[in-house]
C-alpha cells in the first residue's frame, strides 16, 4: 500500500520510526474515515527529505477552530498522495532559512519578512512610525510656496513610512507570546498572538508550526532529529482511531478550557493564557457540536 | 645598570609619566610591565571602559582601580537593536552604581550603552556623586523623567546630559525646572529622543540662556520652530544643534528671523533634527551651511531637489547621514562637492516596500566614493549591488575603517552577473587594510569567509546574516581574523564543528552571538564545560534547552568572556552552561 515512502511504515502500523528520522504529519478528513492514517512527524533534516506516502484520501494536516463546526472540512481533492506531501515540502523548503518563527509577519505587499530584518534600530523605527502619522494627519496649507510640489512629496513620503508603520507597529508592538502545546507532542512552542490580526493567520501559523514540516535553515545542513526523540514523539495507538483531527484550544483566565474561535479576535486576546491543539476525542466538552461529531466519528470506527 | 635606572624614578614621576596615557590598551601594556608599574598604574587610572557589563564585577574593578573617576558600560549585545534579544535580557546598571556609591565619592562621569537605568539608579547617581559632570545614556532604557528631575536638581556641577536614543518614559515635560538657577555648568544636552508633546519651554530658555558654555544641544520634537530662534539666539555660541520639529505654518517672516538667528551662531558645526521638516524652511540653514561638518537628515523626510540644495553649500562637510531620498543625483552632487567626506550614512525610507520607489542604486554609493576618496565610514542600505560596484568602491576609499552594507532582501546576487557578493566583499577586505567594522549581506558563499579569514586582520566587529554554505565560513573568521572582538551571525548554516575547533579563539573575543543556526545544545553545553572562562548562555523562550535532545539547534545563544563567573541577573529564558555540563538557572 505504501509507496516507497520512508521507514516501510504500513497501513495501522503506528511504531514507525524511519531511518532517516524523518517523519510527516498527516491528519485525515473527517469525511474519509476509512483511509484514516496517521503518521506523525516533524523533518528537520534536508537534503534527502523523503515525505511518507500518505493514503489517499487524507488530506493537508489543519487545526480546527470553532469555525469549522458544524460545516465539514471539505475533502481533499484527491490527489495522489505524494504529490500533496511533496507540494507542503516545497513550501517548507521555500521558506527555509528565512521563516522559522512564528514572528515573521507577512509584509504588506506579500514577501515574507523576517524578525529583525533590515536592521534598522527600533528607535529610527519609532520615528518614522510616527512621522508618518504626522504627515498623514497635517495638511499643508496653500500659502506655502510650491505647494504643489510640497504634498506630491508629501504623498510620495507617506508611502514609505506607511509602510514603516504597517510593519513596524505589528513588529513594536508589545508582543503577547503565549505557550502552544500539541497533543502527541512533548515540545512547546511558543507563538506571538499580537502579530497575528484575526484566527485565520493564527490557525495558518500554528499548522505552519506542528502540522507541517518544519523548514531547515539550509538545504545543505546537517541537523536531524536524534533517535530518541522520535520515540517520545511517535506515540502510538491514539492517533490510529481516527478520531486524528485537532481542534485549536486555549485556556482562560479563570482556567476554563475553550473552543478558539468563539469570541471576537480582541477579547480573545485579552483572556487567552495558553493554547492546546487538542485531539478532537480528547476534546470532549469543549463544545456540544465538537462533541456530536466525535461520537459520530467513533461510531463510523467501530 | 637599567634596573638601577628604573628604581630611581620616585612613584610621583612614574604616576606623573603615566597620566600622559591615556588609551586602555596602553594602560593595560603599562600595568604588564612590572609589578611596580601595575601597582603604580592602577592607584592613578582614572578611566575605565567596560565593553561587556558582565566580563567583570563591579567589585574586582573596584578592587583593581580604587580611584576611577569616569566609567563606561555597555550591556545588551548589538542585536538587541533589532529586538533579536528578548525583553528583560539584562544589563541593569543598579549593582553597579550601588557599588561604585561607596567606593567612588568622586566619581565624575558615566556613560552607558544599551544599559537598564531606573529611576533608582538615577536617584543614587544623583546623591552619591558631589562632584557629578557627565552622563550619557546611549540606547538605554527602564527609567522616566523623574529620574532626570533627580539628576538635574541634585548634580550642582553637571556638565553634560545626554540621552541619545534612549527610550524614556516622559512624564511631563516639568522636570527641565528642577535645574536650579544657579546651575550654569552645561555643556552639552541631548533631549532629542524624550517624547512628550509638552516640554518647559520657559525653563530650557532659561537653562540654555544661563550656561554661556553650552557647546551642544540637541532638542526633541515638542520644540517647534518658532521657538528655535529664540534659544539659538541665547546660544550663538553652539558648535552642535538639533532641532525639534523643522514643521510650521507660521507667517513667513519667522523664516527670516529663523534665518538670522542661524547665521549668529557662527561656531556652528554640526546640525541634526529635522523631524517633519516642510521645506519652505531649509533655507535659513544657508548661511550656516558653508561651515558645516556633520549633517544629520536622517529623519528629515525632503526629497530633491532639496537635498542636493542643501549638500551642495556644505564644503566642509565630513558627515552625512540622510535617507535614500537622496537618491543617486544626489550622492552625485555630494560627491562632487563635498572632497572631504569622511562618514556617509544612507538610511531607506521604506525598508518593507517590496519594489524601491527611490532611485537610490549601488551606482549612488560608487559615485561617492570615486568623489570622496578620505571616506571612512559607510552605512548604506539599498535594494541592489554589483561585485563591480565593491570592487570600484574598495580600490576607491583604501581608508575605509566602517564598512556597513545593508541590501534590503537576503541573499540578493549580483544583479548583473546572478553570482554571489564573495568578490565584491573580497575586495573590500583586501584593500581596506584599515577595515575595523563589517557588515555583510547579499547572496554569499563560504568564499567570502575565505577572503575575510585571509585579509581582515584588523576587523574587529563582523556582522553576518544569511550568509554562508557550512562551518567551513564560520571556521575561516574564526581561524584568520586576528583582531575580532566581536562577531555576531544570524540565519547562517554554521553549525559545531568551526565552533569547537575554535574554543580557544573565544576567549581572545569580548563576544559571540548566534541566532537561528545550526549549532546544537551539545555543543554549547561542551563549550561551557571545556572553557572556565567563557559564560556561554542559551537563550531559549519556549522549553529549558536540556529538555530537547542534544543534537537539537538552539535557537539563539551568547557567548562572552568574563573573570567573574556566571551571572546572577538572568530572566528565566536564558540559561548558562557550567563547568560540569549543567545548565544552570
Amino acid at each position: 500500500m505504501e509507496g516507497s515512502g520512508v521507514g516501510g511504515s504500513e497501513s495501522g502500523s503506528m511504531s514507525t520510526v524511519s531511518r532517516e528520522d524523518n517523519m510527516v504529519v498527516s491528519s485525515v478528513d473527517s469525511s474519509c474515515p476509512d483511509e484514516s492514517e496517521l503518521e506523525l512527524g516533524l523533518g528537520l533534516s534536508l537534503g534527502g527529505f523523503k515525505t511518507h506516502q500518505v493514503s489517499k484520501g487524507a488530506q493537508f494536516a489543519r487545526i480546527l477552530t470553532s469555525k469549522d463546526f458544524p460545516s465539514v472540512i471539505p475533502d481533499a481533492s484527491p490527489s495522489s498522495s505524494s504529490s500533496s506531501s511533496s507540494s507542503s515540502l516545497t513550501r517548507a523548503n521555500v521558506t527555509a532559512g528565512t521563516k522559522r518563527t512564528a514572528d515573521s509577519v507577512a509584509a504588506a505587499n506579500g514577501s515574507s519578512q523576517v524578525m529583525g530584518w533590515p536592521p534598522i534600530r527600533a528607535y529610527r523605527m519609532n520615528s518614522m512610525v510616527s512621522q508618518a502619522k504626522y504627515l498623514a494627519a497635517e495638511g499643508f496649507n496653500s500659502t506655502m510656496e510650491n505647494h504643489k510640489s510640497e504634498t506630491s512629496m508629501v504623498e510620495k513620503s507617506t508611502a514609505g513610512f506607511d509602510r514603516y508603520q504597517n510593519n513596524s507597529s505589528i513588529k513594536l508592538r508589545k508582543s503577547l507570546f503565549v505557550k502552544v502545546n500539541m497533543d502527541g507532542i512533548p515540545i512547546g512552542r511558543k507563538v506571538d498572538l499580537n502579530a497575528h490580526e484575526s484566527y485565520e493567520k493564527l490557525v495558518k501559523t500554528l499548522e505552519d508550526m506542528f502540522l507541517k514540516t518544519t523548514p531547515s535553515i539550509n538545504p545543505a545542513g546537517s541537523t536531524t532529529l536524534e533517535l530518541g526523540m522520535m520515540k517520545k514523539i511517535t506515540r502510538p495507538s491514539k492517533l490510529l482511531d481516527g478520531s486524528s483531527d485537532f481542534v485549536l484550544t486555549y485556556e482562560d483566565k479563570e482556567g476554563d478550557w475553550m473552543l478558539v474561535g468563539d469570541v471576537p479576535w480582541e477579547m480573545f486576546l485579552s483572556s487567552v493564557k495558553r493554547l492546546r491543539i487538542m485531539r478532537t476525542s480528547e476534546a470532549t466538552g469543549l463544545a456540544p457540536r465538537l462533541e456530536e461529531r466525535n461520537h459520530r466519528q467513533r461510531s463510523k470506527h467501530i | 645598570m637599567q634596573k638601577k635606572m628604573m628604581y630611581s624614578f620616585p612613584d610621583d614621576v612614574l604616576e606623573h609619566v603615566f597620566s600622559f596615557i591615556q588609551s586602555d590598551k596602553d594602560r593595560n601594556a603599562v600595568s604588564a610591565v612590572c609589578k611596580l608599574w601595575y601597582e603604580i598604574e592602577r592607584w592613578c587610572r582614572r578611566k575605565v571602559f567596560i565593553g561587556n557589563c558582565y566580563a567583570v564585577s563591579p567589585r574586582v574593578v573596584i578592587k583593581r582601580f580604587p580611584e576611577v573617576r569616569s566609567i563606561e558600560l555597555k550591556g545588551k549585545p548589538h542585536f538587541a537593536d533589532f529586538n533579536l534579544v528578548p525583553d528583560g535580557w539584562g544589563g541593569y546598571v543598579l549593582p553597579w552604581i550601588v557599588e561604585m556609591a561607596g567606593a567612588y565619592p568622586c566619581l565624575e562621569e558615566i556613560r552607558l550603552k544599551r544599559m537598564v537605568v531606573t529611576d533608582e539608579s538615577l536617584e543614587l547617581i544623583a546623591k552619591s556623586f558631589k562632584n557629578f559632570k557627565v552622563l550619557v545614556l546611549f540606547s538605554c532604557e527602564g527609567f522616566s523623567t523623574d529620574g532626570l528631575a533627580a539628576i538635574a536638581a541634585g548634580c550642582k556641577n553637571l556638565r553634560e546630559l545626554d540621552l541619545r536614543e534612549s527610550e524614556v518614559d516622559d512624564l511631563s515635560g516639568h522636570w527641565l525646572t528642577h535645574f536650579p538657577e544657579t546651575c550654569t555648568s552645561l555643556v552639552s544636552l541631548n533631549i532629542s529622543c524624550l517624547g512628550s508633546d509638552e516640554v518647559s519651554f520657559s525653563a530650557l530658555e532659561r537653562l540654555v540662556g544661563r550656561c554661556p558654555n553650552l557647546k551642544s544641544l540637541r532638542l526633541n520634537r515638542a520644540v517647534t520652530l518658532d521657538k528655535i530662534a529664540n534659544i539659538l539666539r541665547r546660544a550663538p555660541q553652539l558648535v552642535d544643534f538639533g532641532t525639534g520639529n523643522y514643521a510650521s505654518e507660521l507667517p513667513p517672516d519667522v523664516l527670516l528671523n529663523l534665518a538670522g538667528a542661524f547665521s549668529s551662531c557662527k561656531e556652528l558645526k554640526s546640525l541634526s533634527g529635522f523631524w517633519d521638516v516642510v521645506p519652505a524652511y531649509l533655507p535659513a540653514l544657508y548661511s550656516v551651511c558653508s561651515r558645516l561638518t556633520s549633517l544629520n537628515l536622517s529623519y528629515a523626510t525632503i526629497q530633491n531637489p532639496e537635498i542636493i540644495k542643501l549638500v551642495s553649500r556644505c564644503p566642509s562637510l565630513q558627515r552625512l547621514l540622510v535617507l535614500d531620498y537622496i537618491e543617486d543625483s544626489g550622492l552625485e552632487a555630494l560627491a562632487s562637492s563635498c572632497k572631504d567626506l569622511q562618514e556617509l550614512r544612507v538610511f531607506p525610507s521604506d525598508p518593507f516596500g517590496g519594489e524601491p520607489h527611490v532611485s537610490l542604486t549601488e551606482q549612488g554609493l560608487v559615485t561617492v566614493s570615486l568623489g570622496c576618496p578620505k571616506l571612512q565610514s559607510i552605512l548604506y542600505f539599498c535594494h541592489r549591488m554589483t561585485n563591480a560596484a565593491l570592487v570600484t568602491i574598495a580600490q576607491s576609499c583604501p581608508n575605509l575603517t566602517r564598512f556597513r552594507l545593508c541590501i534590503i532582501e537576503p541573499k540578493t546576487a549580483d544583479y548583473l552577473t546572478l553570482e554571489p557578493l564573495d568578490v565584491g566583499f573580497g575586495a573590500i577586505v583586501e584593500h581596506c587594510k584599515d577595515l575595523r567594522r563589517l557588515s555583510l549581506s547579499g547572496l554569499l558563499t563560504d568564499r567570502v569567509f575565505e577572503y575575510i579569514g585571509t585579509y581582515a586582520k584588523k576587523l574587529e566587529m563582523l556582522s553576518v546574516a544569511f550568509a554562508g554554505d557550512s562551518d567551513l565560513g564560520l571556521h575561516h573568521v574564526l581561524f584568520g581574523c586576528e583582531s575580532l572582538r566581536k562577531l555576531e551571525i544570524r540565519d547562517c548554516p554554521f553549525g559545531d564543528k568551526a565552533l569547537l575547533a575554535n574554543a580557544a579563539k573565544l576567549e581572545t573575543m569580548r563576544s559571540l552571538w548566534m541566532s537561528s543556526c545550526t549549532v546544537s545544545f551539545g555543543a554549547c553545553k561542551l563549550l561551557g564545560q571545556k572553557m572556565p572562562r567563557l559564560n556561554v548562555e542559551v537563550i531559549d523562550e519556549t522549553e529549558p534547552p536540556d529538555s530537547r535532545p542534544e543534537s537539537c539547534p538552539v535557537e539563539k545563544f551568547y557567548i562572552y568572556r568574563s573573570v567573574s563567573g556566571p551571572r546572577f541577573d538572568k530572566p528565566p529564558f536564558v540559561w548558562t552552561m557550567d563547568e560540569e555540563g549543567k545548565i544552570m538557572h
